[in-house]
């Protein structure tokens, strides 16, 4: 019987079994950001421990950082501060820190691949749910607790227990107009917010082979949001020429063996699963959330569904969603209005998903009274966005054109919702709450059907908005 | 030395509520410090209270609750954002432990390394312990982790915990860093053999 890859790299990284049967785990690579960390620098003091192996530690700041005036110092005198313990924290211990400026800086998920630091077949581990991103690349990577980064900074190690594997495949081609974002926005529907737990998803079958990587990290991305902890996609040649020639990737002859070495982790043909699931690609619409759950989600050509209609289960939290977003049971989603749209965040503010929307969006202008923004991952897709002529065609169209961080999709900086303001975001999360107002609303999307709902003024068909040819 | 947690007794609050995020137990906002000092008291915030900061009805601003040390919440508890500032706030708001139907892994993983219990029960089992503390919150429940069960009045219902959790619990090894570091120059060995990041020259 063959093995996954998810269980080739836990076999490659387990250290020993620890005394109540978990593994210790190495970790390979560890990405760390300022708002889960101070306090493991803390822990760290109190013991008098040092880190152990800082070469395999790489830091920036996101979460926290203005995306309008960078000035120091902030406004806000509690994000200084949090900038200047990670300061702190990386030159004590001999950290690489990616820092406001530095032209590297940005969300730490974007930074990781586009840096060459996240690899195939590596264990990677951050304070962030957000870490199954990662996995785009073959890696088996994961978001932790502060406490467990604590342990990887003293250890490199953490205590971990073994996942179940499922493997999704999505079979067929995505039409035109639909993207890595509906594809996962549709597994969650059907899988459900919890269906993920115990398990690390898989995602394969040709219409994942198809995509690009940055198409497989928003896949991966948003596997938490499924319940898995763990999201990947088997290493090819996309992979490869995604990673060649990148600061942090091999070079020379170390490439060739590195290859080598990175194919040996695909899951082999006859692995087993413990769970298989397909879906057919061209059932795939753009898809929407209407709730406060990414599960709650439906085409956008679709209408909120009835009470009656759900699992008996599901349906106290349908009602509570329905009472906060101010819906009504089988009402169409297409045509709600919307007072804010956001185009950004780990899960689609990368370049690619830039210049994508930009190809429609040029000649269209945001409708009157919409704030929108685009908030670019990192310094440098900010930079090749100027470059390129993207930045202009947002600014153009009306959108405020931003600088890199996580900017409102939760909102620990100046950027966030006011009142129950709806917002039209490429965001990975809906909770109630989120973007900073405790009555605010998100509805879920990708960045392409985001500029539409900006044009429209409401939650709108991208397809339809911008003519895309070839949608059905 | 860790505690020992081997049964835990007290009063609960019931929580109703399905897949309960991170940030609802704590608004990001929240999250700028440098300490998890102080969480507890923005436990739940914006559902506690309202944009002036006016106690809203909730159950953890009831007064029959006050005092409670066990909190009772329903399934796919403590989903989302990675946060261990979550179970820092409820714990730091004086709770020992969690009952549920289930748990979200970041969440559970985080609260037993911190030593917060989170057990489960059977849906049915949880249905009538609900309705129990909400008729009688002075109701007394133990939660036994030795003998794997939780009582409450006349009823003995098992619970259900992934062993090695509990085993690190009643063991009081909850905190992993003490063996993660006894491994000494094993991590050496491992972190010669794998290969990392590094920028060319």
């Amino acid at each position: 019987m063959g093995k996954t890859l998810y269980e080739k790299v836990w076999e490659a990284h387990e250290v020993r079994k620890l005394r109540n049967g978990q593994s210790q785990l190495f970790i390979d690579l560890h990405l760390l950001h300022e708002v889960t960390s101070p306090q493991a620098f803390g822990m760290l003091k109190d013991l008098g421990l040092r880190v152990r192996y800082p070469h395999r530690t790489f830091a920036t700041v996101d979460h926290i950082v203005p995306t309008h005036d960078r000035t120091e110092p902030f406004q806000d005198p509690l994000a200084q501060s949090m900038l200047e313990a990670l300061r702190a924290n990386t030159r004590e211990h001999g950290i690489t820190f990616f820092d406001l400026g530095s032209g590297n800086q940005g969300i730490v998920h974007v930074i990781g691949p586009q840096l060459g630091l996240t690899q195939p077949g590596m264990t990677i581990a951050c304070g962030d749910s957000h870490t199954s991103t990662h996995g785009a690349f073959g890696a088996v990577a994961f978001g932790i607790g502060t406490s467990q980064v604590r342990d990887v900074l003293a250890t490199q190690t953490l205590a971990a227990q073994k996942l179940k594997v499922r493997r999704i495949n999505v079979e067929g081609k995505l039409s035109p107009g639909v993207y890595a974002k509906d594809v996962i926005l549709h597994i969650i529907r059907h899988l459900g917010v919890k269906g993920g737990l115990g398990y690390a998803y898989e995602y394969g079958g040709s219409a994942v082979e198809a995509m690009d990587m940055e198409s497989r990290m928003t896949l991966c991305n948003m596997s938490i949001e499924g319940g898995a902890r763990v999201g990947y996609v088997n290493p090819d040649e996309t992979t490869f020429q995604y990673l060649e020639g990148r600061p942090y990737a091999p070079k020379g002859p170390e490439w060739e063996e590195a290859k080598k070495r990175w194919l040996s982790f695909r899951s082999d043909p006859d692995a087993h699963y413990d769970d298989v699931v397909t879906f057919r690609a061209e059932e795939i619409a753009p898809t929407v959330t209407w709730g406060i759950t990414p599960g709650q989600a439906i085409p956008i050509d679709g209408r909120i569904p009835l009470l009656e209609e759900l699992p008996e289960e599901e349906r106290p939290v349908a009602e509570e969603a329905l009472a906060y977003m101010g819906f009504k049971p089988g009402q169409p989603i297409k045509g709600v209005p919307i007072q804010v749209a956001f185009i950004g965040s780990c899960t689609n503010a990368r370049l690619s998903d830039l210049r994508e929307v930009a190809r429609y969006l040029k000649g269209h202008k945001v409708k009157k009274g919409v704030r929108a923004l685009v908030v670019p991952g990192s310094e440098w897709v900010a930079k090749k966005a100027e470059e390129e002529g993207i930045a202009e065609v947002f600014r153009e169209a009306g959108f405020e054109w931003r600088m890199p961080g996580c900017s409102m999709c939760l909102a620990m900086n100046p950027d966030r919702l006011e009142g129950d303001e709806l917002c039209a975001s490429s965001s990975n999360r809906n909770y109630k709450g989120r973007m900073g107002s405790p009555r605010g609303r998100t509805v879920l999307m990708s960045p392409l059907m985001v500029a539409a709902a900006a044009v429209a003024g409401e939650i709108a068909d991208a397809r339809e908005v911008f003519g895309v040819v070839g949608a059905r | 030395m860790l505690e020992k947690f081997t049964v835990i007794r007290g009063r609960a609050v019931p929580l109703r509520g399905e897949d309960i995020d991170t940030d609802r137990i704590i608004p990001a906002r929240f999250m700028k410090v440098l300490t998890f000092e102080g969480l507890g008291q923005y436990l739940f915030y914006d559902e506690r209270f309202d944009e002036k900061g006016n106690p809203k009805p909730h159950p953890l601003n009831d007064p029959r609750y006050q005092g409670a040390t066990i909190l009772l919440v329903e399934s796919g508890f403590g989903s989302g954002s990675s946060r261990e500032h979550a179970p820092q706030a409820i714990k730091r708001a004086g709770f020992r432990a969690i009952i549920g139907e289930s748990f979200a892994e970041i969440f559970f993983g985080n609260a037993t390394a911190i030593g917060l219990p989170c057990v489960t029960l059977a849906p049915e089992d949880l249905g009538v312990l609900f309705q129990r503390v909400e008729e009688d919150p002075s109701l007394e429940i133990e939660i036994d982790l030795v003998n794997k069960e939780v009582r409450f009045g006349d009823r003995v219902a098992p619970l259900f915990l992934r062993e090695e959790a509990r085993e690190a619990l009643v063991e009081g090894l909850w905190d992993p860093i003490g063996e993660l570091l006894e491994a000494g120059e094993l991590l050496d060995q491992f972190d010669q053999k794998l290969p990392y990041p590094r920028r060319a020259e």
